[in-house]
């Protein structure tokens, strides 16, 4: 079919994208803006279909019900709270078709590519492939299938990318043998692995989205080497995107996106060598019950709650907003205070909430939630570790020091439903639980929670 | 299309994606990041481009696994999105008042 026509088809499709992106942008608007997005993904494939050249109808159709077989029923059967890992995974094929791509395009043409479209077939191959691997071994970590957190030396992780740029960089001058593109790709995908496996699972947010952007420049370079309009600018669209948001989540931490990916909270002895100097005489925690935490809620006047990834663990979203409901039935002020990098993937706890059906209003956002503090009688921290964690403001050596946190420990009173004493994922000691005004109620969150709705009930 | 002309593009295209993301709220970070995740399987176009003028077995093999691939990614990732934006929808409360 007629070139013109499919281009103009193509401008409609990334149209389309940049509309129902800017949709995505408010809660009102969103679903529709990923259905509009959605349309636009339909109309560019249709006509690629149509384009000249395109064959091989069946293999094609092969491929398309492998995936639909596949991506359907997992969308569908997810659980809101494995969100993170799905994600992870989605990301995760669209590297690994791109670099599948690259390297098909490569052995199509037997190495002899101008130029112009072996360097971005490279840089697709190597991308795609990194983002494959540590999508994977995202996943295998959000799925706690792995908890191995391995100390890699920066240097190895620099070693492969020099390997994969200088076998890249021997292929772009002249080299054409296949097992040259294959170690490109071996070292890339040994990258990815390693790059990700030291990370611990509270730093997966920014990750997945780092992933996620490079997943899309991959998609744009693809889009270079096959002269595809709609994958140039798609692709770019999260691209670009995508390091804006990973950007927006490694400010909320207060830290680099180097600093995540190599070293940080991972570093081994140092993580745990936060502020001996102070606190150490009085390292009592007070343990609370049901019946106790039930007679402070019904007698407070304004609760905050602080979910963390405990609630997603526990699935305790639902029992939480009985519990909030039951007291906003009571007269009292609830609301839910929302770390920007609370749970495991940015925005987590706002989906969870909002399968519980609690209605956004009633969720703030940290600026404003640490505004209140001061007036609230009763936060309840429900499986929130570090984002509470005081030490971010006052003790230097720590390594979530200047981390913006929530400031719990500024309300009259404080509660901590905990698993255990252990520490967070950051690995470090929380000033909090030891506060005078805090009480902790240790069991699993659901539980827990389910018992104090029970109290509150009997009252 | 010239080489030139793709990159005006790829810059242009770059700057729309920076300008269309700032400022989201954090409550939409995660169907935000899962939306672009399933419009990046725009790679799917890559493999079905490819496929036809391809010969050999292992070409082939590598292509539908590809395009299988990038179906996965924009399947799954535009129905993961709609079940979480719809959480979002029709709060009850007349979705939280007018603000």
């Amino acid at each position: 079919m007629d070139a013109d026509l499919i281009n103009g088809l193509y401008i409609v499709a990334f149209v389309l994208f940049i509309v129902g992106l800017r949709l995505l942008r408010g809660p009102r608007t969103a679903l529709r803006g990923n259905q509009v997005a959605a349309v636009g993904m339909a109309i560019a494939v249709v006509a690629t279909l149509l384009q000249d050249g395109v064959g091989d109808f069946g293999l094609i159709a092969l491929g398309l019900a492998i995936g639909t077989a596949v991506g359907i029923p997992s969308a569908r059967a997810v659980k809101m709270t494995a969100m993170p890992q799905m994600v992870a995974l989605f990301n995760g094929v669209g590297g690994g078709a791109v670099a599948l791509i690259a390297y098909a395009e490569f052995r199509e043409a037997g190495g002899d590519l101008p130029l112009e479209e072996l360097i971005p077939i490279l840089f697709a191959a190597v991308i795609g492939a990194i983002s494959f691997w540590g999508s994977n071994v995202a996943f295998l970590k959000l799925q706690e299938l792995t908890k191995a957190r391995p100390k890699i030396p920066p240097i190895l992780n620099a070693g492969l990318l020099a390997i994969a740029v200088g076998l890249s960089a021997g292929i772009a001058s002249g080299a054409e043998a296949e097992w040259v593109f294959l170690g490109v790709l071996v070292a890339a995908s040994l990258l990815g692995v390693l790059a990700v496996f030291p990370i611990g699972g509270a730093d997966m947010p920014v990750v997945i989205s780092t992933l996620n952007a490079f997943t899309g420049l991959s998609a744009a370079a693809a889009g270079l080497a096959l002269d595809n309009i709609a994958l140039i600018v798609a692709g770019m669209l999260v691209g670009a995107s995508g390091s804006i948001l990973t950007k927006q989540m490694a400010d909320a931490m207060n830290r680099s996106i180097g600093n995540v990916f190599f070293g940080g909270f991972g570093a081994g002895g140092t993580a745990l060598a936060s502020g001996p100097g102070e606190g150490d005489e009085d390292r009592t925690v007070r343990s609370t019950s049901a019946a106790d935490v039930a007679i402070q809620l019904s007698y407070a006047e304004r609760v905050v709650i602080v979910p963390g990834y405990g609630m997603a663990v526990a699935q305790a979203q639902r029992t939480v907003a009985d519990l909030a409901s039951e007291l906003e039935r009571r007269g009292i002020d609830v609301t839910y205070a929302i770390h920007p990098v609370a749970g495991r993937m940015p925005g987590h706890m706002n989906v969870l909430l909002a399968e519980a059906d609690v209605p956004y209003d009633r969720l703030k956002e940290m600026d404003e939630a640490n505004g209140e503090f001061g007036r609230t009688d009763v936060s309840l921290v429900i499986g929130a570790n570090d984002v509470t964690n005081p030490a971010a403001r006052t003790v230097t050596d720590s390594p979530i020091y200047g981390m913006p946190i929530l400031d719990v420990d500024k309300s009259s009173s404080v509660v901590v439903l905990k698993r255990s004493m252990s520490s967070g994922f950051a690995g470090i000691d929380n000033p909090l639980f030891y506060a005078e005004n805090t009480s902790l109620l240790f069991g699993d969150a659901k539980a827990s929670v389910g018992d104090v709705l029970a109290e509150v009930h009997s009252l | 299309m010239d080489l030139v002309t793709e990159l005006a593009i790829l810059c242009l295209a770059a700057f729309v994606g920076f300008e269309v993301i700032s400022k989201v709220p954090n409550t939409l970070h995660t169907p935000l990041m899962s939306g672009t995740n399933a419009i990046h399987g725009i790679v799917l176009l890559g493999g079905l481009l490819v496929i036809g003028p391809a010969d050999g077995v292992i070409n082939d093999v590598l292509l539908v696994i590809a395009i299988a691939f990038g179906t996965i990614n924009v399947i799954g990732g535009f129905l993961v999105t709609d079940r979480m934006l719809a959480m979002f929808k029709g709060k009850k409360e007349g979705g939280g008042g007018g603000r």
